[in-house]
């Protein structure tokens, strides 16, 4: 890449660009509403990080968007190793929050390594799966290696606890080895493991987990415990009606009846106030991305792009499930992030970057 | 062929176009679901959640009205509502907690225990930012301490809360009764009230309840989700009760209160023309005030343990035998059946022997021949033994009842009880039992199975005032709104008309003016100078003696001494007041209970003048005064 090459910007992917900005816009409005007249300022404290951050996020996606995806590939275990150590420090020497160790301070910035370890661990698997699989499949044999890559980081975002982070790391992983071509019957094997595992995951859920767990099939049974959540977040979104309460008032959210409003129910936020209509927008986005995310794996002119803009689009698409399943009362609450919507700098500038693969990969189907 | 065909494709190597395709679907049939699940909470369930939204920020903050003022006849405030400062505390408020806890506890002394207040209101899980009650009901120098202190006390405010205030203590404590906190059994029966509200438990308070409550009003206030209220949303103001303008004259109701003084007993006050009682004592009382605010639970033992019942009003729950006031009724029966004339006269040797038995007069030597005139002036039983028998106890009870005895009054209080009038038909319901002719000789003296109310008795020498007209007592002449506009005024209630021959009230009215104004009355004490005062006597045995037998009262121990009634209306020309008072285990009526009933009726003739200014017939004026102790 010593000359810049013109069709670099012509081939620019502007929908996955301007979709991303979209997203983002969006989070702006909800963390704009929930801080609105807390201060004296004209803009929140808040609002002014969240939009730093986008700014970073945005001129990452474009030099990502510009560089050769191809080049990940070589960085991939380097990469991966060095989010394993930061878990690993995030686990010894970690800055806790209500009561989990997720964040390295770095003073003027406090990075939450999980958020890199998604993009980590669908950059590994994609690199050691980029080779065809043999006739028929990959055997379980053949996923022995993924298994453990997945395991080492899984493991130690399971600690701090992070159930949200784990579970998307597992859910990736097997997307890709999915796609990647598994053999059905090691596939069937996998998953019957997964379901047989399941009673044996509850004895190692935290008490907090297992309650979480508990009402969220019966929310009223502690309706201020840890059913409050749950419930407070439907009412949210479902006091919004058809075309939403107004910008700026959510009373669910402004009168902080909402918990976590600006990271992980910032959904409910959003369409307290732009009701059906906004959750619909909202979720068109995500769809449109999805559907962009996917098409590009498929006309990926390699198999390394084509699983890579899988493994991106996945993060996408399952982070958005389980939080909306979770802010709507289908699914039981675990921390996850809206992505490029929730307001947190680790988790926005991975999105935005992650976006810049996307944009790398589709622009450069035209270049070779 | 077919079958190679077929290893060859399980054999091939997937390809990753159509399990992205496969994927892609499966992302978007979740998300479709996740579509389905909003259209679900945001349009079919909308406003359930709406309104849990609404429910959620909106709090309703009650205020209670103001109570409606007591007042007597002469717009004299009986009961009012005075402001009760109490001292709160935002512990968020203060800068040093500890530090102006100290300050606040060296003023208030070391009764107020702020600490522990301080730290229950957080075990009870206060919301951040609400203020806890510290201190209650301060004095005026603890006020006057936290407004001057008030710059060092960060955090801590007055609050002015209205408290009932009966100014005259117990004063007729029975009409005008107590409030208290409501109850969950009151908040069932009233569906407007709120924990917290003050309801009227008794009496007055509780009978006019409606009147006296106002409507309270609230205040609809956003709330966040620590319940700190941000701005007002909807405010409806309060109405205050109407105030009630009783009956009763504070003036007659301190002189017959002072005049019963410590000892039991009860007396009762009636206009005779409107039924509307003017004072109405019951003895030993207590102070409404303790029930303010709620009472403490030894007080509480103590009134209702207390063996004297000071709860109880005696005036409309306490029955007792009306003895020998009931013989104005034996008088009027029989003059009007025809069975009496007022120059029947029958020989009174001491007593009378009815079936192998002997029923004494009150007189041992007896009184000789004797009729009506005089045998109510002297109250002689051996008289009304005959009267009795020969109306017989049916008639005697057919007409006791149309005057109001063995029923209730209907007045506005609760637990009035009916006492009793004995007829055949009652005894044979009560007892299974025939009624024995000797029976009847007891009730004509009005002892036995008789039992009246001081009311009731009130009410008695009030028809006998008024010639036959029983009104049902009332003790609240109207209720004006709180600008002073009568909302409603309450007129006379004729509850029963007893037909009466003009001459028979003539006959008993002059002997009960006889039993007063004459020298071997038995109530000579009551006499005035400027008013005749018509009465009589009575003695309400507490112990059931062998019959006909009487023992010498100071010879008794106290509780086995027997009640003494007295009833009395004047003047005796246009009555305008009519009084029964008893005085228990006292002894006699004319002796305890006449002097009481006259400091009543002078008081209530220096406030009202007897019609005609002049002093109206007193025929027997000079004569002795000296009164036989056994007299009844």
């Amino acid at each position: 890449m010593s000359r810049f090459d013109r069709r670099l910007v012509y081939h620019f992917d502007w929908t996955i660009f301007s979709l991303a900005l979209g997203l983002a816009a969006v989070g702006v409005v909800s963390v704009l509403s929930v801080t609105w007249g807390n201060t004296r300022h004209a803009l929140d404290p808040l609002v002014v990080r969240q939009l730093t951050w986008i700014a970073v996020g945005v001129v990452l996606m474009i030099t990502v968007g510009l560089f050769d995806y191809r080049s990940l590939s070589a960085w991939a275990y380097v990469f991966y190793a060095l989010t394993v150590i930061l878990l690993g420090i995030v686990a010894v020497a970690g800055h806790s929050t209500g009561g989990s160790q997720r964040w390295i301070n770095l003073g003027v910035f406090k990075l939450e390594p999980s958020e890199i370890a998604k993009l980590a661990v669908v950059l590994v698997m994609v690199h050691y799966l980029r080779e065809e699989p043999p006739r028929g499949g990959w055997n379980l044999r053949h996923i022995l290696i993924p298994g453990v890559l997945l395991a080492v980081p899984a493991v130690l975002v399971l600690k701090q606890p992070d159930l949200g982070t784990a579970l998307i790391l597992v859910l990736i992983t097997a997307t890709l080895i999915y796609a990647g071509g598994i053999n059905w019957r090691a596939g069937a094997v996998l998953l019957l493991a997964a379901m047989l595992a399941a009673p044996a995951a509850w004895h190692y859920l935290k008490p907090y987990q297992r309650e979480r767990l508990v009402s969220f099939l019966n929310p009223e049974s502690d309706p201020l415990g840890s059913g409050y959540h749950i419930i407070q977040s439907e009412i949210a979104i479902g006091s919004g009606g058809a075309w939403g309460k107004g910008l700026f008032k959510g009373t669910q959210a402004r009168l902080n009846f909402l918990p976590e409003q600006t990271t992980d129910f910032i959904f409910a936020v959003f369409t307290e106030e732009f009701g059906f209509a906004g959750s619909m927008l909202l979720l068109s986005l995500y769809v449109a991305l999805i559907v962009r995310g996917t098409w590009i794996a498929r006309h990926a002119r390699d198999r390394f792009g084509a699983l890579l803009a899988l493994g991106v689009t996945g993060i996408v698409f399952w982070q958005v499930a389980i939080n909306i399943g979770m802010a709507t009362g289908m699914l039981p609450v675990v921390g996850i992030t809206l992505p490029l919507v929730s307001y947190g700098g680790s988790s926005l500038i991975a999105m935005m970057t992650a976006m810049g693969v996307l944009i790398s990969i589709n622009t450069r189907r035209h270049l070779f | 062929m077919a079958r190679f065909r077929r290893r060859e494709k399980t054999r091939a190597i997937p390809r990753i176009e159509p399990r992205v395709t496969a994927l892609t679907i499966l992302f978007l049939v979740v998300l479709g679901g996740a579509a389905t699940r909003l259209y679900y909470l945001q349009i079919i369930r909308h406003h359930a959640l709406a309104e849990l939204a609404d429910r959620n920020r909106i709090r309703l903050q009650r205020q209670p009205a103001m109570r409606g003022l007591v007042f007597d006849v002469r717009h004299r405030p009986l009961v009012d509502t005075q402001p009760s400062f109490d001292a709160v505390m935002v512990p968020e408020d203060a800068s040093n907690l500890d530090e102006t806890t100290a300050r606040l506890q060296k003023l208030l002394g070391d009764n107020a225990q702020i600490e522990q207040k301080l730290e229950r209101a957080e075990d009870e899980g206060r919301p951040e930012f609400d203020p806890v009650i510290v201190d209650e009901h301060l004095t005026w120098p603890q006020v006057v301490a936290l407004e001057t202190n008030q710059l060092d006390l960060p955090g801590v405010s007055l609050q002015v809360n209205p408290r009932r205030h009966y100014i005259y203590g117990s004063l007729a404590a029975h009409l005008l009764g107590y409030v208290g906190e409501v109850t969950v059994r009151d908040l069932n029966r009233f569906p407007n009230y709120a924990m917290g509200d003050e309801i009227g438990k008794f009496g007055l308070e509780r009978a006019w309840e409606a009147m006296l409550r106002g409507t309270p009003g609230g205040q609809e206030v956003e709330v966040d989700s620590v319940g700190r209220r941000l701005r007002l949303l909807r405010e409806i103001p309060e109405r205050p009760g109407n105030s009630v303008i009783m009956t009763i004259d504070l003036d007659l109701q301190k002189v017959a209160e002072d005049a019963i003084g410590d000892r039991a007993g009860a007396l009762v006050a009636i206009d005779p023309n409107t039924g509307y009682i003017l004072a109405m004592v019951s003895h030993p009382a207590f102070d409404p005030n303790q029930f303010t605010g709620g009472i403490t639970p030894a007080m509480w033992r103590a009134l209702t343990m207390d063996p004297a019942h000071p709860l109880a009003n005696r005036a409309i729950q306490g029955v007792y035998p009306p003895g020998s006031t009931f013989k104005i009724v034996d008088s009027i029966a029989g003059l009007e059946d025809r069975t009496l004339t007022p120059s029947t006269t029958y020989t009174c040797a001491g007593g009378i022997y009815f079936g192998g038995r002997e029923y004494r007069c009150w007189r041992k030597q007896g009184h000789g021949a004797i009729s009506l005139h005089r045998a109510i002036v002297e109250s002689c039983d051996v008289f009304f033994y005959n009267v009795g028998q020969h109306l017989g106890i049916d008639r005697l009870a057919a007409w006791a009842h149309a005057f109001g005895f063995g029923r209730k009054s209907g007045i506005a209080l609760d637990n009035e009880r009916s006492g009793v009038v004995p007829s055949s038909a009652w005894k044979m319901q009560r007892f299974g039992e025939r009624w024995y002719p000797a029976e009847t000789l007891s009730a004509s003296i009005g002892q036995g199975y008789v039992a009246v109310t001081p009311l009731q008795l009130a009410d008695f020498a009030a028809e006998v005032a008024n010639g036959g007209t029983l009104f049902q007592p009332q003790f609240v002449k109207e209720v004006d709104d709180i600008d002073g506009t009568p909302v409603k005024v309450f007129p006379p209630i004729v509850e029963n008309q007893v037909q009466i021959d003009p001459d028979v009230i003539a006959v008993v009215r002059d002997g009960m003016a006889g039993v007063v104004n004459q020298a071997d009355g038995t109530a000579h004490a009551a006499r005035m100078d400027n008013v005749v005062v018509a009465g009589k006597t009575g003695t309400a045995q507490v112990v059931k003696e062998a019959q006909g037998q009487r023992t010498k009262e100071d010879q008794l121990p106290e509780r086995y001494r027997d009640h003494g009634w007295f009833m009395a209306f004047a003047p005796l020309d246009h009555p305008q007041i009519a009084i029964a008072c008893i005085i228990e285990h006292a002894g006699h009526g004319g002796s305890t209970a006449a002097p009481v009933v006259k400091a009543v009726l002078q008081k209530f003739f220096e406030l009202n003048p007897p019609q005609g200014g002049a002093p109206a017939r007193n025929p027997d004026a000079n004569q002795d005064n000296s009164v036989d102790p056994l007299a009844d």
